[in-house]
Order: structure tokens, then sequence, then C-alpha cells
């Protein structure tokens, strides 16, 4: 009875509905996202890909991935360099600037709340499927980072750190690009910002200002401001619907955007709708950077679109160039516009070289 | 020996990993609700938006740039009165050809039915909170101010009449009919949502119901619409909503083919 119970146990093992055969693959230490609770309780989770979970030397390795300049060919620009922390990991400048000198033709991205883009769909025209085929990118861009992926792999192999890191992270001395895209990804998905004023005012911890209220109100007013729709509500805290817009800047487009994707010239001029988060640190703003300052950006929208073919059916009064909203209404949106900007965000000691 | 084969063979019945437990000997069944799309019976398909091609009843010539909906509470009431109804909902979005075939998520015994739907949601079904939608198309929510719930439809085109060849642009948006009084504040919220009687439909082990929309329809009856005057601004504007309802109840949504 003794072998009987044994081989009972033995059975219960081996007949087991779990799918992982748990053949020693390495595993590194699991890390959750620190996923502030309004998010929790009103948009869907994170997208975290089955390939690529968070690990805790995954984000570390990451990190210091993002700060160091051995990515680029002549070991000189970081990922950093153009998504700077205290621009809200976006550049300061219209166009960032790369190895050789050569200036890019749209402005740096902010990065933030990543894990929340639904459609999987990254860069200014949608080009990337995904965050880790987002980062493959940039190193070997020839007016960015200027590299070749077997030369960055083979600078990260040969450092006396890189392969150590690897290992903790992916269990493997034995370095390529693919982990490299993967740690990046990881840090990049903890970059949330969930802690700005009007955070604060949906935990109910603050009031707004009369000013910023009335702004709540413009953008939320289909007669005036109508920004809803495109740059989401208080009910989705990620500030944008990730889909692409033209939003009336020019009668012809130098850029045409999504449609250099799609081959689809109803795309053309269409852009990726940036999120409304962070806007006191990323200027200037639109994919080219054209706008210094929010004012000429809520000029825009209120005197300056232009029509053309594609332009979005969401814009309003587009014979006028706009829905022509009063100095008070302007300032107050501005006032809102900045509420939902986060300093904890951008001076996070683990978002810090 | 043989005590040890009796414990293998219980083990093996034991450790399974079929969720089925054998104790349902009536066949039940889910249901595929397939929705097709047309312009008074040209189909609508991908290639057909952003063409400024269908004329409506009032005269207006117009593209569609975006067609959306929200459809719930897919409903089975046997001859006897029993309701099977599995509560749930699908956003359609036709452009993008996502969420074209809904299965609602019941298991119904075969039979003849009278199937209905609800367009957008009751207003039990509009107060709560749902974090899907509220992901969707960057919020498909509808703010306070404006009522609250959700969006039923957005419809978003360009159009042109004969007074002028300029473009413009129309949001055709239906949500719960909000009246606000001169202050800003919410007077009056009336549910606009419909309901859609299909009519009796027999249902097999692999039947799919199509739902047929005529987009004309929205344009045409009972109230022959005016884009000129109602392409803007609709979602405060509580009168065009109560029409928008009167003429989606009307004539825009069929039964098409049902397959066995």
């Amino acid at each position: 009875m003794k072998y009987g119970l044994a081989l009972f146990l033995l059975l219960f093992t081996l007949i087991s509905c779990n799918k992982d055969d748990g053949g020693g693959a390495y595993t590194a230490t699991p890390l959750n996202l620190e996923i502030p609770s309004f998010f929790e309780e009103n948009i869907l989770p994170p997208i975290i890909p089955e390939d690529n979970p968070m690990s805790v030397e995954g984000v570390a390795l990451g990190k210091k991935l993002f700060f160091d300049p051995i990515l680029s060919a002549n070991n000189t620009q970081s990922c950093a360099d153009c998504h700077s922390p205290q621009n809200g990991f976006s550049d300061a400048r219209q166009f960032s600037i790369g190895i050789t000198g050569e200036a890019g033709n749209r402005n740096s991205m902010p990065l933030q709340n990543l894990a929340w883009n639904y459609n999987g769909k990254f860069f200014w025209d949608g080009r990337a499927g995904s965050l880790e085929n987002q980062i493959f990118e940039p190193v070997t861009n020839p007016i960015e980072m200027a590299n070749t992926w077997p030369n960055a792999v083979a600078s990260l192999q040969n450092s006396t750190e890189y392969p150590v890191l690897f290992d903790d992270a992916f269990g493997t001395t034995t370095i390529d690009s693919t982990m490299v895209s993967k740690a990046i990804a990881q840090f990049m998905r903890t970059l949330i910002s969930g802690n700005s004023r009007f955070d604060q005012f949906q935990r109910g911890e603050i009031e707004l200002s009369p000013s910023e209220a009335n702004g709540l109100n413009v953008f939320l007013d289909e007669s005036r401001g109508d920004c809803f729709h495109c740059h989401g509500n208080p009910l989705n805290p990620l500030w944008t619907d990730n889909i692409f817009h033209n939003n009336g800047l020019d009668e012809f487009f130098i850029d045409k955007g999504l449609s250099n994707v799609t081959g689809d010239p109803r795309d053309d001029g269409k852009f990726k709708t940036p999120s409304l988060r962070n806007l006191a640190f990323t200027a200037p703003y639109m994919h080219d950077g054209r706008f210094e300052t929010l004012d000429e950006v809520i000029n825009h929208y209120s005197e300056g679109l232009v029509y053309s073919e594609t332009i979005d059916p969401l814009m309003k009064a587009v014979g006028e160039g706009g829905v022509h909203l009063s100095e008070e209404d302007k300032a107050d949106l501005k006032a809102f516009l900045l509420s939902l900007s986060d300093p904890s965000f951008i001076n996070n000691p683990d978002f810090q070289n | 020996m043989k005590k040890i084969a009796l414990i293998l063979m219980m083990a093996v019945a034991f450790v399974s990993c079929n969720d089925d437990d054998g104790n349902a000997p009536i066949e039940n069944v889910t249901v595929d609700v397939n929705f097709t799309h047309n312009w008074d019976g040209d189909a609508i398909e991908n290639a057909d938006f952003d063409v400024i091609q269908y004329t409506n009843a009032h005269g207006e010539t117009l593209s569609l740039s975006k067609l959306v909906y929200l459809i719930s509470d897919v409903t089975f009431t046997n001859a006897s009165g029993e309701v099977f109804d599995a509560g749930d909902y699908t956003l359609v979005n036709v452009r993008e050809g996502s969420n074209l075939t809904f299965t609602p998520q019941i298991e119904i015994p075969e039979g003849t039915y009278s199937v209905s739907f609800t367009f957008g949601f009751d207003d039990e079904d509009n107060d709560q909170n749902y974090q899907d939608l509220n992901s969707a198309d960057g919020g498909w929510n509808v703010p306070v101010i404006l009522g609250g719930g959700y969006h039923y439809m957005r419809m978003e085109g360009k159009y042109i009449d004969a007074s002028s060849p300029d473009e413009t642009n129309y949001q055709y948006h239906t949500i719960r009919a909000v009246d606000l009084d001169d202050q800003g504040i919410i007077s009056t919220l009336t549910d606009t949502s419909f309901e859609v009687n299909l009519g009796q439909v027999t249902i097999g082990n692999t039947t799919n119901i199509e739902v047929k929309m005529n987009v004309a329809e929205w344009f045409k009856n009972p109230n022959t619409w005016d884009l000129t005057q109602l392409y803007t601004m609709l979602m405060p504007n509580y009168n065009a909503q109560i029409m928008m309802s009167g003429n989606g109840a009307n004539g825009v949504f069929s039964l098409g083919n049902v397959t066995q």
C-alpha cells in the first residue's frame, strides 16, 4: 500500500493541468508595476507581453541601458539624451540632434504610461507594433544613434558589467538585441505618471482652483474646447486616445505621418494624439515641435485650424479657423491642462540616472 | 498490483484537466450575432469611408469617417416567456472591422426565440462603471457635465450641401439626452437607448444571426435630418438626442440572414 500511495502522489505530480514544463528556465525576481488606484479602478490593466514579464533585474538593466551612451555608434548618446526625465522624457529642442550632428524631423515623444497603449502602436506615425519593437529603431537610425545592432551587442558583450547584468535579468551572459529591447521596455513600462494636481483632485485630496475647474469645463464642453473626444476625460487618466488624427495644422503635408506607414492616402497628415500629462515639462508641442508654448497650441485650436481633405471630423468650425474661445476660457483651459503635470514623476529617483 | 492499478485508474479519473463535469445532458448553445452595414442597400466597407458619396433624405451629400456603436442585452425569449440574457455588451467599430461578430456569453437550449437587443445602454446599465469602455476610443464614457453614462454611437464625417462646395465636419453622437439649465446644471436626463426586436429566430447549435444597420435611416424617419443645422454640438442638444433616438428606433436595424 505504501508503494501505491507513492505511485498516486507521483501521478498527481505528473498529470498536471499546468502547461509550464518547469524545465529549469531561469526566472528573475518578478516585479509588479505600481499602478495608481485610479487607473486600476477605471481602465483596463497595463499590457505586459507574455514573453517579457517584468522583473527587478530586467528593469534595473533597462534603466542602466536607457542612460548609457554605449548603444550609440560612438558612445556619445543615450536614450535619455533625447528623452530627458526633466523634460517629461522628451526633448526641449524642436528636433533632437543625433550623433552626427544631424537633426531629426519630429519632436521627441514624451514617455509615460506606455504600458496602457492598448493598440500597441508607437511613434508619432505608429510604425512600431510594440514597445520592444520601438526600441530597435533609434539605435540604428543614421540620424540618431547611428549604430548597428551587432556593434551595439558587441560593445555590451565586451563590457565588464553587462554580461553579469543580462545573466541576472535573463539567465544568460550571451547578449542579443532582443534582450536589450526587452530590458529597456521593462524600464519604460515603469515610467508611470499618476500624481498630478488633477490626480490629487480625483483622489479627493485637494480642490481645483476656480480657473482650473472652469478650464475642465471648457475642455469637456462640446461647444467650446471639446478636447475630450481625442484627449480623454476624467475617467480615462491616460489623457490620450492613442489614435491618429489630422488636427488641422496644415493645408499640405511635408510629413504625411500615418500614411507613410499604411500607404493609405486617407491617413495623410495624421499623427498620434499625445497625452496631455506633463505638458509643463514637454514643450515644444505637436509632432514637429512647431509650437513653443501652450498658448500657441490653444490658439491653434481656437483660431488657427486649416482645412485639408483628411482633417478630423472632430475639428469644429474649420472654416472660421476654430471655435474662437474667449481669452478667459483660454487662460482657464491652460490652467486645467497644467494641472495634469506631475512633478513627482519627473523627479522620481527611480527614474533618474 | 491490482490495488496499484485501481489507484492508478482512480488517479487518472480524478486528476483531469477537463472542466466539463458531465452533468449537463441537455445541449445548450451559444449564438453568434453578425453586424453588417449598408446605405439603403449598398454595403459599407472600409474602402467606403472618407468618400463623400451618400445623399441623405434631406439632400446633403456626406461621407462616413467613423462609425462606432454600442449594443447591449441581446435577449432571447422563448414561447413560454422564459428570458435568456447574458447582460453583456459589445462595441462595434465598422471602419476597423472590429467586433462585427458578437457572441453573448450565455448558453441557451435550442429552439425558437423572439430575439431583441438594446441600442446603447438603458439607464440601469448606463450608471455602471466599465473599465473596458472607459479605455476604448479615448474614453467611451460621457463626461458628467454632459450627463454621464456612455456614448451609444459616434458617427462622424463630412458633408456638402447645394449652397456651398465646402466640406463641413459633422459629429452625429448619440447619448442619453441631457437638458441643462441656464447655469449649465443638469435638469433632465432621458434614456434614449431603444430596444430592437428582430422577431422570431430558430436557434440551432451553430446559428449566426445577421443584424443589418441601414445608416441612411439615421437621417430619414420620422425626422428628416437637416445636417446643415444639426451637424455639431449634438451631445448637449436634448431635442436632437430625442430625434436621433426616434430615427434609430425606426428602421435602422433589421434582421438579415440567419444561417444554421
